[in-house]
């Protein structure tokens, strides 16, 4: 038998915005042109799929022959007929371009369950997704579980949602299951609102159907009819990916009226966020579906008893539905075992900042920050030092260099003043200001209060000013302890999950980083050159070799000085933009 | 005019619609929301406008006035922001003069826009111009971008 060969180019977010398409028109021509097709083309199938995880390399092209997997990193479209050439029709491998150690030592300690289809299959066909087993679950459940029997599994799967809270999954299923009514709701919650994570839209655009599958197990559990997935405004793609998938279930007797010949009916429609960050909170994300202002309503009655128009509503973030699928399949015990005792499973998670290998990771519950951060991740970018890593987004905290070896689970992050959160996990190195970092997530937060509640509303409002003044130094004694009575009070009396964890970056910025504090308020500084009014830029006379690069960019004219002659920066017009310390090959600017 | 919002009206009384998706059709059509469709529905359908404004300003998707010509959107998550997003935007801003507030040029041209997080934290920081997305952005390289479009009679 000839050799069986697959393209895979990596369209993800990334990929595409590298180039992702330009790519696989490339893959498509070469193959296309004379000589080649008859080749190669009855053994050769060109895929596009999802993240494969290693976003700094983007676009990522794996090429399989005969099972045997080959990874290409920043391909360009011109690299293209070298590597068919070479590899498909010669069999050998372009040597130079294959993905080196890094790319394995990224994925050493990873688990893929969520993600195991991201990057393997064409999010756009189901029939990829049937051939790995897709719709097995639902199958298992709607022909041969009871609702009781399929509850009874998520609950010793030990699955705590992903969506921020970590509320376990089979319990809250459980409640619902239990309510006598004969319109019920299930919601997937898509809003993915954290600002630096990308964990949701990589499924929905990777592995659509996992998460449908998810929610069809979901309905048949509860006895609902109806299903919504909500997603985010700025995610176009999934919203594109979603409604195909929906389509090809309708087509395929997977959802609709009797679906497989069970008897059970289910619908399901995307509805699309309009982009407010609190839509993502449960009750705010039903007022929006009613097509209302998406404001929070008090949790008197739990959404398992009055939700989405008052009926009983099951709402799962897309991670948590996207393993139920799985967990069906492989059993409780099996993905219990992923994680620790408190928390089953593993978790994705969008690892950003100043990380040498940013990208898409999924792992055990239970790993150390420090093995995502060095061995996962490759440490810092540009030999840097290490500061702190951000969790949880806008409702969590900064966690110092101290506290690396803790174990990832939703306890220990909230005991160190952070929280799981939805994914996000940005690293901060020594150029970052805590200070700064915590009036970017309450400036975030106080834009996005909805306004209902006061504490919210004006103690972040209150909050952010107090911040401000200590970034551009007219802050007075007593300005820290006033923002830690003032966030904790938020922390008690807020209505709604954003309110009550507004605070957070807050507090624990000050809880592990109080001498940058003070060294604002104090010594009117900023440690790490970050806040513009307490900083000034200057020339190194002993670096500057008058190469005239630092003029030559200045947006405001402050850099004088004849060419080959040292350089001088007037403080005067200068709008410390940083542009001369960007641009300076030979660091001589220096900002203090 | 009147024949496209009675369309959107068709629409949104076969979908059993809400004013969100009456908002999101206008936004599709039109690029922002104009004062006069909104009095226009308000009429057709006896809600108040002040409703429809109440929830157009609600959400970050909905512009009231009209956007320039090229709309140039800054990432302003937080990776984007530890990457130096600030300096993109007011990059921007001087290139364009704009003042404190402004977001489109007076010739509108351009408007600059801020989102939070566009999904390609990777490559950050990260910016769009015409929903074509650049990644590992400085200033400068922005500016060239937009030399370029200044030089082109682009529309979007
Ligand atoms: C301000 C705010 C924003 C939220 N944003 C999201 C979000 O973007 N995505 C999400 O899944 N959950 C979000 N949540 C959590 C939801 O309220 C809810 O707990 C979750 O979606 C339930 O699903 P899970 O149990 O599967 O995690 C947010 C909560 C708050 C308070
Ligand atoms: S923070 Fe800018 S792309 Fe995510």
């Amino acid at each position: 038998m000839r050799a069986d060969i697959k393209i895979k180019v990596c369209m993800g977010p990334s990929g595409i915005a590298t180039g992702g398409a330009d790519v696989i028109e490339a893959f498509k021509n070469e193959i296309n042109s004379i000589g080649k097709k008859a080749i190669i083309e009855e053994r050769c199938s060109l895929h596009q799929v999802g993240c494969l995880g290693f976003c700094a390399k983007d676009v990522l092209v794996e090429v399989v022959v005969d099972g045997k997997k080959t990874i290409y990193e920043y391909v360009k479209p011109g690299m293209v007929s070298r590597i068919v050439k070479e590899h498909i029709l010669e069999g050998n491998p372009v040597t130079e371009w294959i993905a080196g150690e890094e790319y394995y030592n990224f994925h050493k300690k990873q688990i893929k369950v969520v993600l195991s289809n991201c990057g393997e299959i064409d999010p756009e066909d189901i029939n990829a997704y049937l051939a790995v087993g897709g719709y097995e679950a639902a199958r298992m459940a709607l022909t041969l579980m009871s609702p009781e029997e399929i509850v009874e599994v998520v609950k010793s799967s030990n699955l705590r949602g992903r969506g921020g809270a970590g509320f376990p999954t089979g319990l809250k299923w459980d409640l619902s299951l239990k309510i006598k009514s004969d319109v019920k709701y299930v919601i997937c919650n898509g809003d993915e609102g954290d600002p630096g994570a990308f964990m949701d839209r990589s499924v929905m655009e990777g592995d659509p159907h996992s998460v449908i599958e998810g929610m069809i197990i979901c309905a048949k559990a509860i006895g609902s009819h109806q299903g919504y997935i909500y997603v985010r405004a700025e995610y176009p793609l999934a919203v594109k990916r979603l409604q195909i998938a929906i389509n090809q279930c309708y087509e395929a007797g997977l959802l609709g009226e009797n679906i497989l010949g069970t008897g059970f009916d289910f619908d399901l429609k995307i509805y699309q966020g309009a982009g407010a960050f609190v839509c993502g909170e449960a009750t705010a994300l039903m007022r929006s579906i009613e097509g209302k202002r998406g404001m929070p309503t008090p949790k008197l009655w739990r959404s398992a008893e009055k939700g989405l128009w008052e009926k009983p509503t099951v709402l799962n973030n897309v991670e948590t539905f996207a393993n139920i699928p799985r967990i069906i399949l492989k059993g409780a015990d099996w993905y219990s075992s992923l994680g620790t005792e408190r928390s089953g499973g593993t978790k994705v998670f969008a690892l950003t900042g100043k990380m040498k290998n940013a990208g898409l990771i999924e792992v055990p519950l239970g790993i150390t920050l420090r093995e995502i951060i060095y061995d996962i991740g490759g440490g810092i970018e540009n030999g840097r030092a290490f500061k702190a890593v951000q969790t949880g987004g806008p409702s969590g905290g900064c966690i110092p260099a101290e506290l690396l070896d803790i174990e990832v689970d939703y306890e220990s992050l909230a005991l160190v003043g952070s929280i799981m959160g939805s994914g996000g996990m940005v690293v901060l190195d020594e150029t970052d200001c805590m200070v700064d970092i915590a009036k970017f997530f309450l400036e975030f937060t106080q834009a996005e209060s909805c306004g209902k509640c006061i504490p919210c509303r004006v103690g972040t409002k209150r909050m952010l000013e107090i911040l401000n003044r200590i970034t551009v130094g007219n802050a007075k004694e007593g300005d820290i302890e006033l923002l830690e009575e003032l966030g904790q009070d938020i922390k008690v009396t807020s209505l709604c999950g954003l309110g009550l964890t507004a605070p957070n970056p807050v507090l624990s910025t000050i809880r592990y980083f109080r001498n940058e504090y003070e060294a604002h308020i104090k010594d009117k500084k900023c440690p790490a050159a970050v806040c513009k009014d307490l900083i000034t830029f200057s020339i190194l006379e002993e670096f500057c070799n008058g190469c005239g690069a630092c003029k030559r960019a200045c947006p405001a004219d402050a850099i004088i000085g004849k060419r080959k002659k040292i350089h001088k920066i007037d403080p005067e017009p200068c709008i410390k933009c940083g542009t001369c310390f960007d641009v300076c090959k030979f660091n001589a600017i220096m900002k203090m | 005019m009147e024949e496209v919002l009675e369309k959107i009206l068709t629409t949104y009384r076969k979908e059993e619609g809400n004013i969100i998706s009456i908002l999101q059709y206008l936004e599709e059509t039109f690029g922002y929301i104009p004062e006069n469709a909104v009095n226009w529905f308000s009429k057709k359908l006896v809600i108040p406008a002040s409703r429809f404004y109440g929830i157009a300003t609600f959400y970050a998707q909905f512009h009231i006035k009209p956007p320039g010509k090229n709309i140039i959107i800054v990432c302003s998550g937080t990776a984007c922001h530890v990457k130096g997003s600030d300096r993109l935007i007011s990059g921007l801003k001087r290139e364009f003069n704009l003042p404190e507030g402004e977001d489109t040029t007076a010739d509108r041209k351009f408007t600059i826009e801020r989102v939070a997080c566009v999904g390609t934290c990777g490559m950050s920081p990260v910016a769009l111009i015409n929903k074509q997305v650049y990644g590992k952005m400085t200033a400068n390289k922005l500016i060239k971008e937009i030399k370029i479009l200044k030089g082109k009679k682009t529309g979007r």
